[in-house]
């Protein structure tokens, strides 16, 4: 152990077999260094994040394809899923039915928008399977990414973003006014 | 019978092989640390379960914070800003800015653009302190009449063409309008950029749905 000689030089032993001096121990304590030691390693391993961003890659299709070269989507294999405000999700399948006979337009939520896709994925051809993503003017960013991830979640190969029609527009408006705010 | 003699023995342990452990370790941690570099625009983004690293290299990063306001900004690396420079020049010309060889060597450094193409002159004379979103209008691409993402991105067309493609990466806020996002989209198609990345925290992929399942059985996700 470290220990500062503090008697002070007053006593001096004398006689001829006495050295001068006592000789102090070269040995330190390094206790509290370790302790300094690993009391950094800790700040620095909480300070540290781990997690570097990822990236989700997201092809666009090309506009000025001719229509001739599109490919086209099966009405039967169809899902439509349309954003709006506040976390609202909307769906209908195949073709947009709004009349007096019933409409197959549906509101959903962020949570309950997955069991409607794979549903649908377990209802139809994986060949015939389109998603079409339209989200409208009030709804955000977080909003697209999360539905984009949700194809990558059930593994839907086929999907695209689209501009919302005045319709649907219209439908979701007319919808949100009823509709309970969406989950999430 | 006597008792055998144990030789007392001294409590205290030699540290010295800890100690040099612990900072062994300390060093360890410090040198492969990188600080995030504080940023000028706040940018809040969404997770996604996407596992695969965003790029370093050959990006042009396009910022899109919680006010709807986009900036765009380049790599750090020498080539990356060597880019920078012929992007903004391009856009000199083109737009005829007349800015002096000093406003552009401001812009390089700059960390992002964040002016209307008009202001350019303006931000070049900011001090990089002085960049932050409160400062900064962003590009206009509210609407598709007044779109100058466009000519950005044809600069960067202009730029990259004859080498290979650059990496887009957009990096969006939770909160910012799908308006936004729709008019830069806009102007990646105009240019004829139809891959991009957006930028991402990584996210658990939900139990029992179809990619975990992949996953687990031990199949290679993309």
């Amino acid at each position: 152990m470290a220990e500062m000689d503090t008697s002070g030089g007053g006593k001096h032993k004398k006689g001829p077999g006495v050295k001068k001096g006592k000789k102090m121990s070269t040995r330190v304590d390094l206790t509290p260094m370790v302790d300094l030691g690993f009391l950094l390693i800790t700040f620095f391993i909480f300070t540290t994040t781990m997690s570097q961003p990822t990236a989700m890659k997201l092809f666009l299709p090309d506009d000025t394809a001719k229509p001739e070269e599109q490919n086209k989507a099966k009405e039967s294999g169809a899902l439509t899923i349309l954003l709006g405000k506040d976390n609202n999700v909307f769906y209908y399948e195949g073709i947009l039915k709004a009349d007096a006979s019933g409409t197959n337009f549906k509101s959903s939520n962020f949570k309950e928008i997955r069991d409607v896709l794979i549903q649908k994925k377990q209802s139809t051809d994986t060949a015939d399977l389109v998603v079409v993503i339209k989200p409208n003017d009030e709804s955000t960013y977080k909003n697209v990414v999360d539905i984009l991830d949700e194809m990558s979640i059930n593994l839907i190969k086929r999907y695209a973003l689209v501009d919302i029609s005045p319709d649907e527009e219209q439908l979701i408006k007319i919808t949100e006014g009823s509709a309970p705010s969406g989950g999430k | 019978m006597s008792r055998p003699k144990i030789a007392r023995k001294s409590t205290t342990i030699d540290m010295t092989a800890m100690c040099d452990v612990a900072f062994l370790l300390l060093s360890f941690f410090i040198l492969t640390t990188k600080f995030k570099p504080s940023e000028a625009v706040p940018v809040d983004t969404p997770n996604s379960v996407s596992s695969k690293i965003a790029p370093e290299k050959d990006v042009v990063m396009i910022s899109l914070n919680k006010d709807g306001h986009v900036y765009i900004s380049t790599g750090d690396s020498k080539e990356d800003k060597d880019n920078k420079r012929e992007m903004i020049s391009t856009i000199n010309t083109s737009k005829n800015l007349g800015l002096s060889e000093a406003d552009i060597n401001a812009l390089v450094k700059a960390p992002f653009i964040g002016v209307p193409i008009s202001q350019l002159s303006q931000q070049a004379k900011l001090q990089t302190e002085q960049m932050t979103a409160q400062t900064l209008p962003g590009i206009p691409c509210v609407d598709s009449a007044n779109n100058e993402m466009v000519d950005w991105m044809l600069a960067v067309r202009t730029v990259y063409e004859g080498q290979h493609e650059p990496n887009i990466l957009l990096k969006g806020d939770n909160v910012s309008k799908y308006t936004s996002f729709k008019n830069i989209i806009f102007a990646f198609k105009k240019n004829r950029f139809f891959k991009f990345q957006m930028v991402t925290n990584p996210e658990s992929v939900p139990q029992g749905s179809d990619l975990w399942k992949q996953a687990t059985s031990g199949k290679k996700t993309e």
